[in-house]
């Protein structure tokens, strides 16, 4: 089981004071933040991508690649990688490169993005969101399993003879997560190549995320990569602890009252009732945590959104110290709790390396072959 | 759980016809949920005198529910309360909507209820549109506001729509207007039609049975189910409805 934290990479001003960082403090803050992440003992930094103000992170890799070159043990991620609006080419190629900086530390979240206008100005048709992710994302899983491509498809110039450089590293791409808050598709698309699934639930109540996951489950299972058990779920969470509940709720609520997506809508108390956000001390966090297993099984990465909303550097390295301290090494117990041996661990590219390795001497197939490999 | 599951199927063919009521009524007592009350009743009526029922009549006073309405607008879901007045509209049979008229139109919390529906909701449901307004000047608006708008959402609305007017609750009707009783039985008799010629087990949009409800909650107290809004006879979350991959992937062959 592995924990991190994303981010949205938002630049919001502090509704305590009005004070609006600057782009170049809140990029310096994202570092920051995720040095800080591994400082305490989390596994994963995911970021997120975006090209419209008031968001930061245009250039992911860029990002992870410094914050690489800073960190050990950290798994640097998104939330998500545009699948639909990036050329895949360029995908393959950016992450490798990363994958290789990184010496493996590397995973990503393909996502569709949310922002109508990103599509016209990367040269695209909103409309055909779930086309564009999934023939770029087949393109891009070929470019990193097949070392000449020659593909044609609908929405990028054709390729022949194309070879994308570096290839991955120990020949094991990057582990891909597939996120979606609603598109049964993508759950189908994640099941198919038996990749991860992310629900970014923080916003919706649990009963739609049972049945998107329920469904990936399922799929998985149908696709022949193991028991509905043992597919790679991930989910989203969203805290904010003092030792003291009162005080997180007294500190968070103007944050929450103003926040850019859920703002001047429902109370704390509806939301923190409704969704995943949990206001209070480090133990109230773990209680609302441990619940999500019982309502999606058990499962493999757990992200925890923390700065957002204008809240300010120095609060969210606090809430980082107190993620670490007290709330990260119960989680960590409490989950290994009758968790089953079948169910696999969160991925990390040595166990994946580990994996193709001992695959062909255990039956005599490739391990990493999925139904399209084998078809195609 | 299964026991549960049984009970309902074995109810199922006694289950009534419901008919949801939306009102966007603001004051109370309100001429909108007046005019949404007799169209019910008369719908009622007419269902009886053709033997058809018995029918469960749901009211959604959308006035009780504008703060989560607004928040859904917000929040993108809807809480616990507006979740289940949405499940009663989307799985009902057929569906009586009345709205006062504001500003040459329909209200905007009556609009808001719509808007937060998924677009596929109410096709080819019967429904039957319904105004009220401070002056008959307004009575278009059936026609160049609200039945455009279920237009959009491909229901089935029904040929006549009723507008009253102030002075209809006083009136007589004249020789070129029927009187607001005589419009309202015409509009119910035309929903009452459409109603008569479906199965009591089916929705609009029904393939087959509707899948009974796993919650005991979900069981109506006359034993009926409703179907959950999004667990509908096509429910995109369960398997049987994915498009295999392969299949999504072949479509995009250049």
């Amino acid at each position: 089981m592995q924990f991190g934290i994303f981010t949205v990479g938002d630049v919001t001003p502090d509704p305590t004071t009005g004070r609006e960082p600057t782009e170049h403090e809140r990029i310096k803050a994202m570092v920051t933040i995720a040095l800080k992440a591994e400082e305490v003992g989390l596994d994963v930094f995911a970021t997120g991508e975006h090209h419209n103000p008031p968001f930061v992170p245009s250039s992911p890799t860029t990002m992870l690649g410094w914050i690489a070159a800073r960190t050990e043990r950290l798994i640097l991620s998104t939330s998500t990688t545009l699948i639909t609006t990036n050329d895949p080419v360029k995908i393959a190629e950016d992450y490798a490169m990363l994958q290789h900086l990184a010496d493996g530390r590397v995973d990503l979240m393909m996502g569709r993005g949310n922002t109508g206008p990103v599509y016209p100005w990367f040269g695209q048709d909103i409309r055909q969101g779930i086309p564009l992710a999934i023939e770029n994302y087949a393109l891009l899983h070929r470019l990193w399993r097949e070392d000449v491509v020659d593909w044609e498809g609908r929405f990028r110039t054709p390729l022949q003879g194309f070879t994308s450089t570096p290839r991955p590293l120990d020949g094991v791409p990057p582990f891909v997560w597939h996120g979606s808050i609603r598109s049964p598709e993508i759950a189908e698309q994640a099941a198919y190549y038996g990749d991860g699934f992310f629900a970014n639930n923080i916003f919706w109540p649990k009963e739609h995320f049972q049945k998107l996951i329920r469904l990936y489950r399922q799929r998985y299972a149908h696709y022949g990569h193991g028991t509905p058990e043992q597919a790679v779920v991930g989910l989203g969470g969203q805290v904010f602890m003092r030792r003291n509940s009162q005080d997180a709720v007294r500190e968070f609520r103007p944050y929450f009252d103003n926040a850019p997506v859920y703002g001047h809508g429902p109370s704390l108390e509806e939301f923190t009732r409704e969704t995943p956000l949990t206001v209070g001390s480090p133990q109230e966090v773990i209680e609302k945590t441990l619940t999500f297993r019982d309502s999606f099984g058990d499962y493999q990465r757990q992200l925890f959104l923390l700065d957002h909303a204008g809240l300010p550097l120095k609060t969210v390295l606090e809430q980082l110290d107190l993620l670490g301290e007290e709330v990260l090494p119960v989680l960590r117990e409490e989950f290994a709790k009758n968790r089953p041996a079948s169910v696999p661990e969160g991925p990390t590219h040595a166990a994946r390396v580990a994996a193709r390795d001992a695959a062909p001497a255990a039956d005599g197939t490739a391990a990493a072959a999925t139904p399209q490999e084998v078809t195609s | 759980m299964t026991r549960d599951r049984t009970q309902a199927v074995t109810q199922e063919a006694a289950r009534p016809l419901t008919l949801a009521v939306v009102s966007a009524g603001l004051s109370t007592p309100s001429s909108t949920r007046l005019l949404a009350d007799r169209l019910a009743e008369a719908t009622r009526q007419r269902l009886a005198d053709g033997g058809q029922g018995p029918v469960e009549v749901r009211v959604v006073e959308l006035r009780d529910l504008a703060t989560d309405i607004a928040h859904n607008l917000v929040t993108g879901f809807p809480g616990a309360e507006l979740r289940a007045a949405v499940e009663t509209v989307t799985g009902a049979d057929a569906l009586i909507a009345v709205t006062p008229v504001f500003a040459a139109s329909y209200s905007g919390l009556f609009k808001s209820f719509f808007d937060i529906l998924e677009p596929e909701a109410l096709a080819g449901k019967p429904v039957l549109a319904a105004a009220t307004g401070g002056t008959a000047r307004h009575s278009l608006v059936l026609d160049h506001a609200l039945r455009p708008l279920f237009g959009y959402l491909r229901a089935l609305t029904v040929p006549t729509a009723v507008f009253a007017a102030p002075e209809d609750w006083g009136g007589t009707g004249d020789a070129f207007t029927g009187s607001l009783p005589g419009r309202v039985d015409r509009a119910a008799g035309e929903l009452a039609a459409l109603l008569a010629g479906r199965p009591a087990t089916g929705g609009p949009s029904a393939a087959g049975p509707v899948a009974a409800g796993g919650a005991p909650g979900e069981t109506g107290e006359t034993g009926g189910t409703v179907r959950a809004a999004d667990a509908g006879p096509s429910d995109p979350y369960d398997e049987a409805s994915v498009v295999p991959f392969a299949q999504q992937l072949a479509a995009l062959r250049p």
